[in-house]
């Protein structure tokens, strides 16, 4: 099985995902239904009178999967913003880049 | 012709069907292709809806975006089987900002093609896509040089090969030469077979998967929980995650590609798993 650390501290990283991703002004994201729902199976899975539970461990394991999807985008979605968010620059700013300004035409180009 | 333009830009998004915004979102719009202020990525669509919800339809469960019924880029009703998988697509179109940022959105992109199917494959043409990509194994290519690389690869790479071979009672074996390695067919053979137990959902998600990854095995481990994500895509990234620790890391490359990368095996693995489970709850009574 996958090596996956403790399921609490999966559970609080998913909490903690959910709060960035989710909660309009208005509605906190404890009223999310992915919050609720990630609760509710978290508590269901707790109680189990066997030592090994596959279906705890399958619950932990797509916990984990889906913290890491909330992480990840999250951090694209960052890099993206801070490196490859600008565009491109106008024909005025490439020329002033090298210390050229483009000509006023006022009839339009040829 | 400028709305002409406009269309035409617009057609290469890969959205589903909303009612049109208004023209012009923003301050100056693309102007298009021909003439004007040179290249502008085209108006993104702004968050128009104020509440995500599900509901539970006869086909399954839907999206509703305020009132509006979530549709696929082709038209159809978008419904899912599995309600985790619901709320998940629910949180992601939930998770938008001010603009609808469709490359972050994985897991509506994965319902979409399974539900519209652009490609038209049938499950014997996903299945075979799928099994092809055993000739081409990240982890059965090896290198010879640098010999770190070569250690490394055998310390990393031979375990998960080794449950593989295990796990489905098969021989796959790892290759140095160019043509990778000899498969023999009873191989494709037994993973063809396990393959068709999968529903036509499932397998999309595992197709993707291993598109991703560029790997049948390490696909597997995901699949039958042998391997985290984050695991599979250090194992699927080796020789780039050798050659970082050796000359450093840029990070709007390398750590854009990993999170990237990340991401969408993540939503692929949760894909399958959401697509080709059934749980069923059982209250044991406290005997006394």
């Amino acid at each position: 099985m996958a090596a996956l650390g403790s399921p609490l501290r999966t559970l609080r990283g998913l909490l903690r995902e959910l709060r960035h991703a989710g909660g309009r002004a208005g509605r906190p994201y404890r009223d999310t239904p992915a919050y609720q729902h990630v609760v509710a199976a978290f508590r269901a899975h707790r109680v189990t009178s066997e030592k090994l539970c596959r279906a705890q461990q399958e619950l932990h394991f797509q916990a984990a999967t889906y913290l890491c999807l909330l992480r990840s985008v999250r951090e694209h979605g960052a890099l993206h913003q801070e490196y490859h968010g600008k565009g491109e620059r106008s024909p005025e700013e490439v020329a002033g880049l090298v210390g050229f300004r483009l000509p006023q035409q006022p009839g339009g180009k040829g | 012709m400028l709305s002409g333009c406009r269309r035409l830009l617009w057609g290469r998004f890969p959205t589903a069907r909303f009612p049109r915004p208004p023209p012009a979102a923003a301050g100056s719009g693309p102007v298009g292709p021909g003439g004007g202020r040179g290249y502008a990525p085209p108006a993104e669509r702004k968050r128009f809806y104020q509440n995500v919800s599900i509901s539970q339809g006869e086909g399954g469960f839907e999206i509703n975006l305020d009132h509006r019924k979530l549709k696929t880029p082709q038209g159809k009703l978008f419904t899912v089987p599995s309600e985790a998988l619901a709320i998940a697509v629910a949180t992601e179109w939930d998770s938008q900002k001010d603009t609808i940022k469709f490359y972050t959105m994985h897991l509506t992109t994965l319902c979409n093609t399974a539900l519209d199917n652009p490609t038209q494959r049938n499950k014997m043409q996903l299945i075979r896509a799928a099994v092809k990509f055993l000739e081409t194994d990240t982890v059965c290519y090896r290198v010879e040089e640098p010999a770190a690389l070569a250690e490394l690869q055998r310390n990393e790479w031979d375990p998960v090969v080794a449950w593989a071979e295990k796990r489905y009672n098969v021989a796959i074996g790892s290759s140095t030469s160019i043509l990778g390695p000899n498969i023999p067919a009873s191989t494709k053979e037994t993973f063809v077979s396990h393959l068709a137990s999968y529903n036509m959902w499932a397998l999309q998600g595992i197709e993707y998967v291993i598109t991703q990854l560029k790997s049948l095995i390490l696909s597997m481990g995901l699949i039958d929980r042998h391997i985290t994500v984050e695991k599979a895509v250090l194992l699927s990234r080796l020789e780039e995650e050798y050659q970082i620790q050796r000359w450093g890391s840029v990070e709007w490359a390398h750590d854009y590609d990993l999170c990237e990368l990340r991401a969408r095996t993540a939503a692929g693995t949760l894909f399958v798993h959401l697509c080709s489970e059934s749980s069923t709850v059982k209250h044991k009574l406290l005997q006394d």
